[in-house]
């Protein structure tokens, strides 16, 4: 027991970035966009939290400039996508290109320095309960505020009328229309709050998880966290299993590393992203005999509103 | 047909109109236009940073065009990008978004290199034949195993083709940081160099490689498969109408396959001339992201196999010119990427200007 416990409290660290990025995904495709820009929203997220923290001394400033910055970045693909109707898989693809190249660009001064970063916050009592404290409860104010956020989308996609016409916008934006819905004013809300998500995502790993900013450093969670939207079949609470799920696997491949295994650290890494593929797979197979369904019907399709299908 | 109106405070309203034909000149107007512009944008964020737009381009420009070296080096990159654009460029004509080129200019790499350490051949038509035979099979390999995800199970393959990326590089890592390590590369991640009849021919007396006909050649061999075969025109079919495809017996499961398959096989052997022509041995971090800028390439080129020859020397120039930055002004090699998102950005934000047009009205208050 006492090997997996600091395991699995390290995968519940390690999943909470893939966790909010694959919030904001969700939020945003419920609406209609698929947005695969997320690994470059992360970094610009991840880069412009650090900055603002490291000149600002707050973490909380710094969390609050990288949502300001993931909303400005999901606001071209936003425009691209909606206003223009631009094929969204290329204007994702771009978004990536961009981010990427911005915060390395913006951040090669802040390479090798630290910050104290978001500090940890054990919960009173909770974090005394055995296995479960250590695992769940001893941990920083950004991971319970994950949780937070699983919790209140569950309620506001299926609970509140904000949420259902989000919904409508996805699944059916001719009917979303016809009740006199504004789609395309839907839809840009819901991308700009994803990015800002997504972003957190980012800001988590340099705020809280690493404490210091490195040229993509995000190593491709943005895209785990595409995969990990359909794997959670747009249910944020199943998003937060995923998250996990990878969490876990990170945590074990790098105590794997760190006990000085015989398996080369390169094959240990390549663990991450065969579970992806492999995950991808299991659900798709399962989705091909009918068992499951939930995908926003629109996902993808740009709306016209005055031509006919 | 109107296409929503928006008046404005004043007297003059505009309604976006659905163009019935796309006229010809904007084909080129739209890329040419999204260069500049993307180029005026990083222009702005040069400027931001303290660095002064117009000595960088001047910089990169010099350096990439500027003598008979910058050229070469130009040329060498165009190389890899048409290669990985030209593969790109098949899998989106039939809407299968393949992005794994990197990693399938991974593996040819990587299996030419076995070739090389475990077949070796003193003649070299033979040698550098059995590397590209590797190479494109084992691309070819790497694709078709999406392709067939993609295909008979539905599995997003933007995502798997991209995780394949990360695995290749990975699995490239693992040899030069292990078994196949030169001993002699004072622990730099690398294999021997490549014996002489591993080498493709250079031409000139520069860097420029024979890759540089296997290109051409690929353009040419793409394009007329795609304009005037049937097999050409059972792709495209199924870019545009997979609906009408079904019913015309075009086999979908089938032809994502093959097509990924040859995709594959043209970057892998990218990969291969990279490493043959060009490096000698195969090394850590060889790939400056060709099988990313190649989605690029494919894009500005409107997907056709002549246009990516003259955009790959285009957006080749930009990455050596890139390297100048990096070097002269201390610049990050990926904020070249910078750039590069912005053309994206710039061309699918024009594509409007094909579909539609806008009309500016009077309006009399």
């Amino acid at each position: 027991m006492e090997i997996i416990i600091p395991i699995l409290a390290a995968a519940v660290r390690s999943g909470t970035p893939i966790l909010y990025a694959t919030l904001g995904e969700i939020l945003t495709e419920k609406s209609g966009i698929s947005n695969l820009g997320l690994e470059g929203i992360m970094l610009v997220g991840a880069f412009t939290g650090f900055s603002v923290s490291l000149s600002t001394g707050s973490p909380l400033i710094g969390l609050a400039g990288a949502f300001a910055a993931g909303v400005l970045m999901s606001a071209i693909h936003a425009f691209i996508c909606i206003t223009l109707k631009g094929n969204q898989v290329v204007s994702g693809l771009a978004l990536t290109m961009f981010g990427t190249g911005a915060s390395s660009l913006l951040g090669r001064s802040y390479i090798g320095v630290t910050i104290p970063g978001l500090a940890k916050l054990p919960i009173p009592v909770l974090s005394d309960i055995p296995y479960f404290g250590p695992i769940l409860f001893n941990h920083d104010p950004l991971i319970y505020a994950s949780w937070v956020l699983v919790g209140f989308l569950c309620w506001f996609l299926v609970s509140t009328r904000t949420g259902l016409n989000l919904r409508a916008a996805g699944d059916n934006p001719r009917a979303a229309d016809a009740m006199g819905l504004s789609v395309s004013r839907i839809r840009y809300a819901a991308t700009l709050i994803g990015g800002g998500i997504v972003a957190l995502g980012g800001a988590y790993m340099s705020i809280a998880y690493n404490k210091m900013w490195a040229e993509a450093m995000t190593a491709g969670r943005g895209w785990i966290a595409v995969a990990l939207v359909i794997f959670a079949i747009w249910n944020p609470g199943r998003a937060m299993l995923g998250a996990y799920l990878f969490g876990g696997v990170e945590a074990f491949q790098l105590r794997l590393q760190a006990t000085g295994t015989s398996i080369p650290a390169p094959l240990l890494m390549m663990l991450p992203y065969i579970t992806t593929i492999l995950v991808l797979f299991i659900i798709s197979v399962k989705k091909g005999r009918g068992l499951i369904f939930g995908a926003p019907a629109s996902l993808g399709i740009p709306f016209f509103r005055e031509e006919r299908d | 047909m109107r296409i929503g109106s928006r008046p404005s405070s004043g007297f003059l309203s505009w309604t976006i109109e659905k163009r019935l034909d796309a006229p010809r000149r904007l084909q080129f107007a739209i890329p040419a236009f999204s260069l500049v512009a993307a180029l005026v944008t990083g222009a702005v964020f040069l400027a931001l940073m303290g660095v002064s737009p117009f000595e960088a381009y001047s910089a990169m420009f010099r350096a990439a065009f500027g003598d008979g070296y910058g050229i070469s080096e130009t040329l060498v990159k165009a190389i890899p990008l048409s290669m990985a654009a030209i593969a790109v460029m098949l899998c989106f004509t039939m809407l299968v978004y393949n992005i794994g080129a990197e990693g399938q200019i991974f593996m040819g790499a990587i299996a030419s290199a076995a070739v090389v350490r475990y077949f070796p051949v003193d003649n070299a038509p033979a040698m550098l034949l059995t590397m590209a035979a590797a190479a494109g099979i084992a691309g070819g390999v790497w694709a078709a195993m999406a392709g067939y995800l993609r295909a008979r199970w539905n599995v997003n393959e933007i995502i798997s083709t991209l995780m394949l990326n990360y695995i290749a590089i990975h699995l490239m890592d693992y040899f030069v940081y292990g078994p196949w390590r030169d001993p002699a590369s004072l622990g730099f991640p690398m294999t021997a160099p490549f014996p002489d009849a591993a080498r493709l021919p250079l031409l000139f007396g520069t860097r420029i490689h024979m890759g540089l006909f296997a290109a051409v050649f690929l353009a040419i061999l793409f394009l007329v498969l795609i304009r005037y075969t049937r097999w050409g025109y059972e792709i495209r079919v199924l870019g545009e109408n997979p609906k009408a495809a079904g019913f015309a017996g075009i086999n979908y499961v089938r032809n994502v396959i093959l097509v990924m398959f040859i995709s594959g096989a043209i970057a892998g052997i990218a990969g291969m001339c990279e490493v043959s022509g060009l490096q000698g041995r195969l090394q850590h971090g060889f790939s400056a992201g060709y099988g990313f800028t190649a989605i690029i390439v494919a894009w500005l080129s409107r997907l056709n196999p002549i246009a990516i020859l003259f955009v790959s020397v285009l957006i080749g120039a930009l990455l050596v010119g890139g390297e100048t930055l990096q070097i002269v002004m201390r610049l990050p090699l990926s904020s070249t990427l910078i750039l590069q998102g912005l053309i994206l950005f710039f061309v699918l934000g024009g594509e409007i200007f094909r579909t539609y047009r806008i009309r500016f009205r009077r309006e009399d208050a």
